[in-house]
């Protein structure tokens, strides 16, 4: 992303008595961006979010949006929209009436505001629904409301705060696509907590990994998934098996006395305890009995169906009887036979093991 | 310039402690800190400081000279005083028993039986409510007093005295603990008894290990409230107790009879204590209670069981013929000629103008003061409510406010009114003015019922969801807008409640006022103490009934006006 920095979040600190929620968190938002927040609960997101906002200000630390030092603002005094997972809509106020509620603030004339509304009810698809009361609308519609209500006057930077987590899962991934595309179009900054990865890596331009009131990493949905910065993330996004190891050579990690693998150890000296990552996927099986190259044979413990995919628990004293999962195409299922019990030759491909500094205790 | 630095002491050390923010407070903030000091400036006249003075009265002689504890020495070696403790305890803890009982059972029947007429009964049931408590001292002399019509059935017993004041109690406090009782048993998960059941319980056990413990709370809620009313109750023994002294007739006593203020105060302390301590325990238990319901939780629904319904139908029955015994005898004692000699009716005894007691601009003012109290209190405890709940920042205030807040609640109407006395009547008093005014009764009234009336605006407020003030302050819009176009129409069913419960208190209550009312503002309870008092006791029963009606007006208008405003005003509430 190319673009003006917007938004610079610089050493933020949040503390709750003794506990510390952020603990020196520094972002930098470009403008237009879609920035999401994704980890753990309890990670601090939220907390980053809110501070952001001037809902529960920072301890210690400085934030910049459009150059100007909100750091101490209240929230009334920044600028931006906000979603809330339970949308907050005012449910004694008819839909017409929650868009237009901002925009009356602003004074801005009536026919204009009629306007406006009838602008951003067009915008989310609700033409025909300004005079219901928002319990008469679905979730999803409820949804559409809080952003419309959120974006009418224009915010510089539109907060999501889990928009779409009180949502069933067909909704969701609809929303999830109509949200990034309004995002799109209108070119709002934009940060969403989440705690969904899947949400995370299809909407953002950017991800912000948080574990434990720290970043882990900010990275695009690709960098994060195929380069993870550290092991919290390799495990937190998507699917990963480590297997533990030493260092014995360049490019060469011992597992146990039969079993080396050979891969990337830039970074690490030769002793050093590490992990190896691989995600299930990148696991293949070898059909044409080669078996260089960091083959390890394993036998299938579990199969489990999952539609255009098999998953695999495969373990073997060449892992000293780790279990490990491997995603297997239907395809490969037709030329392989895959039966609990059997014993197959796998491959760890060297150009997609990640290698990881064994947490030292 | 390497020695010029080193010479000076401005090495910093390696860590350089960050700034911490100061949040700057919005023009929002501000007003809400300023509303809120100014409401806690009202607790802080209205209850804090004349509970003060009256602390600090206890310990001084008549010419205001601090003597220590000799006038709690002379409480304690004057038997007549010191045995009222003694008797009040003894009244309270009987009473308690059997309110406590009867309501369990009339409760559980109104909740877990298939009896018929449930909402007959559970009607009923509240009459006492809408009376002042002086009426059941009243219709208990017209059914056993020295005319009585059923005296013979108390075999020679006299009901001036305990056995007056218990059942007296027992009648008017009795849906008080009601209504906590089906509270407690009407939040409970139906899957915990099929659960039970398919363990094959005996309906005995299910009882003790499932019904009772789910209750258990709501019962020991019920009980401090019930015995605080009990020990500290005016009305009832003030007009059946004859010679027999509790706390709260010696207080009047000493007061309005032998002007003996500072005795009155150290009584005051005395009736104070135990209400307090009750109420710090119940707050203490209460604490202990996680809830029992999930959201999930299926709701029980009785099915019938022929014999229990028939039980419990004839239980129900009777108390309610007891209360309608109660009320009907007032009733039919205020419409009476001469008792018991011209059973005639007349309506002579409504002539009030005629009597002592303040006539009929006393019921006239009581309206006006409720309808201020129910007006100003409403607004005052729902802001002020509101204020603790809602605001950023500022959370030693707001915890000080709500402790504050929940004072009145321990203190008997009678230990404030007199506080009044000694604080609002020193002359040095900026507030001196009011004294004998409608205001300080308006005051008095207000404070009296504070606590239930925040706690209920609290309940009220926190169903709301906590992110209308953050999405408002996003949208730019002030505080007070939101409060006045979000909050106050959707609690607006819990608003026009907390103002019924003030109106409806306000019209009975007699302890709170007793001293602090001057003879332009009489009040209609008042006045059926006084004319009971001097023997007019026909038109005091008619005075009562007054009050009855009008509190029954208060409920009809009430029903009427939520109904309007859920079909017409709320169509958003589906």
């Amino acid at each position: 992303m190319s673009g003006n920095e917007y938004l610079k979040i610089k050493n933020i600190i949040k503390k709750f008595g003794d506990f510390t929620a952020l603990n020196d968190v520094s972002i930098n938002v470009n403008e237009g961006e879609f920035i999401c927040f994704l980890g753990p609960s309890g990670c601090g997101k939220t907390t980053l979010l809110r501070a952001i906002a001037g809902l529960d200000i920072q301890t210690h630390g400085k934030i910049f949006q459009a150059g100007k030092d909100i750091s101490s603002l209240p929230a009334s005094e920044r600028d931006f929209g906000i979603v809330f997972q339970s949308y907050a809509l005012f449910p004694n106020m008819t839909i017409y009436k929650n868009i237009a509620y901002g925009l009356e603030n602003r004074k801005m004339p009536k026919g204009d505001i009629k306007i406006r509304v009838n602008e951003l009810l067009s915008t989310v698809g609700l033409l025909d629904q300004e005079l219901k009361y928002p319990a008469q609308l679905s979730g999803g519609q409820q949804q559409r409301v809080a952003l419309a209500r959120a974006i009418a006057t224009n915010p510089g930077l539109l907060l999501l705060d889990e928009p779409l987590s009180a949502l069933d899962a067909r909704v969701r991934t609809h929303l999830r696509h109509e949200i990034k595309q309004l995002q799109h179009k209108l070119g709002i900054t934009t940060i969403m907590v989440t705690h969904d990865q899947e949400e995370a890596l299809t909407m953002a331009d950017r991800i912000v990994v948080m574990n434990d009131g720290i970043i882990e990493q900010i990275g695009s949905p690709i960098e994060i998934y195929r380069k993870p910065a550290t092991a919290f993330v390799a495990g937190f996004i998507g699917r990963m098996n480590f297997i533990d190891g030493i260092v014995t050579n360049d490019n060469m990690v011992k597992i146990n006395d039969s079993t080396n693998i050979s891969c990337q150890t830039v970074g690490f000296k030769i002793g050093d305890k590490v992990k190896i990552a691989i995600r299930p996927e990148d696991i293949t099986v070898i059909e044409d009995n080669n078996y260089s190259d960091n083959a390890v044979k394993l036998k299938l413990d579990e199969i489990e169906f999952l539609g255009s995919f098999f998953r695999c628990d495969l373990s073997g004293a060449a892992l000293n009887d780790h279990i490990i999962e491997a995603d297997f195409s239907i395809n490969l299922s037709r030329r392989v036979e895959l039966k609990i019990g059997n014993k197959i030759y796998i491959r760890l491909p060297e150009s997609n093991i990640t290698l990881f500094a064994a947490e030292n205790k | 310039m390497s020695h010029i630095t080193t010479g000076h002491n401005n090495i910093k050390p390696n860590i350089i402690k960050p700034k911490i923010v100061k949040p700057k407070i919005s023009r929002d903030d501000w007003i809400m800190r300023i509303a809120m000091g100014i409401i806690g400036l009202f607790l802080l006249i209205a209850i804090i400081l004349p509970l003060y003075t009256m602390l600090s009265k206890s310990f001084e002689d008549k010419d205001a000279t601090f003597i220590g504890f000799a006038n709690y020495l002379v409480f304690f070696n004057t038997p007549a005083l010191f045995n009222s403790i003694y008797n009040s305890f003894n009244i309270a803890i009987i009473s308690s028993i059997i309110i406590l009982i009867t309501s369990f059972l009339y409760g559980y029947a109104l909740t877990r039986t298939c009896i018929p007429f449930k909402m007959f009964f559970k009607l009923i049931a509240l009459i006492p409510l809408l009376t002042p408590s002086l009426l059941s001292g009243i219709s208990l002399v017209y059914w056993f007093g020295n005319q009585g019509v059923a005296k013979d059935l108390l075999m020679g017993s006299s009901i001036y005295g305990p056995i007056g004041i218990i059942i007296g109690s027992s009648y008017w406090i009795f849906p008080h603990a009601l209504m906590i009782v089906i509270t407690a048993l009407a939040i409970t998960d139906s899957r915990l008894y099929e659960a039970a059941e398919s363990l094959r319980t005996s309906k005995i056990k299910i009882f003790f290990t499932v019904t009772l413990p789910g209750a258990k709370y709501g019962l020991i809620s019920a009980s401090f409230v019930v015995f605080t009313l009990a020990f500290t109750d005016f009305g009832v023994p003030k007009v059946i107790g004859g010679n027999f002294n509790v706390l709260a007739t010696d207080i009047y006593k000493q007061v309005i009879g032998q002007q003996n203020f500072q005795m009155g105060a150290v009584v005051s302390v005395v009736l104070l204590l135990p209400a307090i301590l009750a109420f710090w325990v119940d707050r203490l238990v209460q604490k202990k209670q996680v809830a029992l319901l999930s959201a999930k939780a299926v709701i029980l629904i009785p099915k019938p069981d022929k014999q229990r319904d028939r039980i419990f139908f004839i239980f129900c029955s009777i108390i309610a013929t007891i209360i309608i015994a109660m009320i009907g005898m007032a009733q039919f004692a205020a419409l009476i000629e001469f008792w018991p000699y011209n059973l005639s009716l007349t309506l002579a005894n409504y002539d009030f103008d005629l009597m002592d007691g303040g006539g009929w601009d006393a019921f006239y003012n009581s309206i006006e003061m409720a309808s201020y109290s129910a007006f100003f209190g409403t607004i005052i405890i729902f802001f002020g409510a509101y204020l603790t709940q809602k605001s950023n920042g500022f959370e030693r205030g707001r915890a000080i406010f709500q402790m504050i807040a929940i004072i009145p609640l321990a203190v008997p109407g009678m230990v404030l009114g007199l506080s009044y006395i000694f604080f609002f009547n020193n002359p040095d008093n900026p507030f001196n003015f009011i004294y004998g005014t409608m205001a300080i009764l308006v005051i008095a009234t207000i404070t009296h019922f504070y606590t239930v009336s925040h706690l209920t605006s609290i309940t009220a407020l926190q169903q709301l969801d906590k992110e209308f003030e953050s999405v408002s302050e996003s949208l730019k819009a002030p505080f007070y807008k939101t409060f006045m176009r979000v909050s106050v129409p959707i609690c607006s069913p819990a608003i026009m409640d907390v103002a019924m419960y003030i109106f409806l208190n306000a019209m009975t209550t007699v302890s709170a006022v007793v001293f602090i009312y001057s003879s332009d503002t009489t009040l209609a309870s008042l006045a059926v103490l006084n004319m009971d008092d001097a023997g007019d006791i026909a038109p005091a029963a008619a005075m009562a009934m007054m009050i009855a009606y009008c509190c029954i007006a208060a409920r009809i208008l009430h029903m009427i006006i939520n109904h309007i405003m859920a079909k017409y005003f709320q169509a958003w509430r589906r």
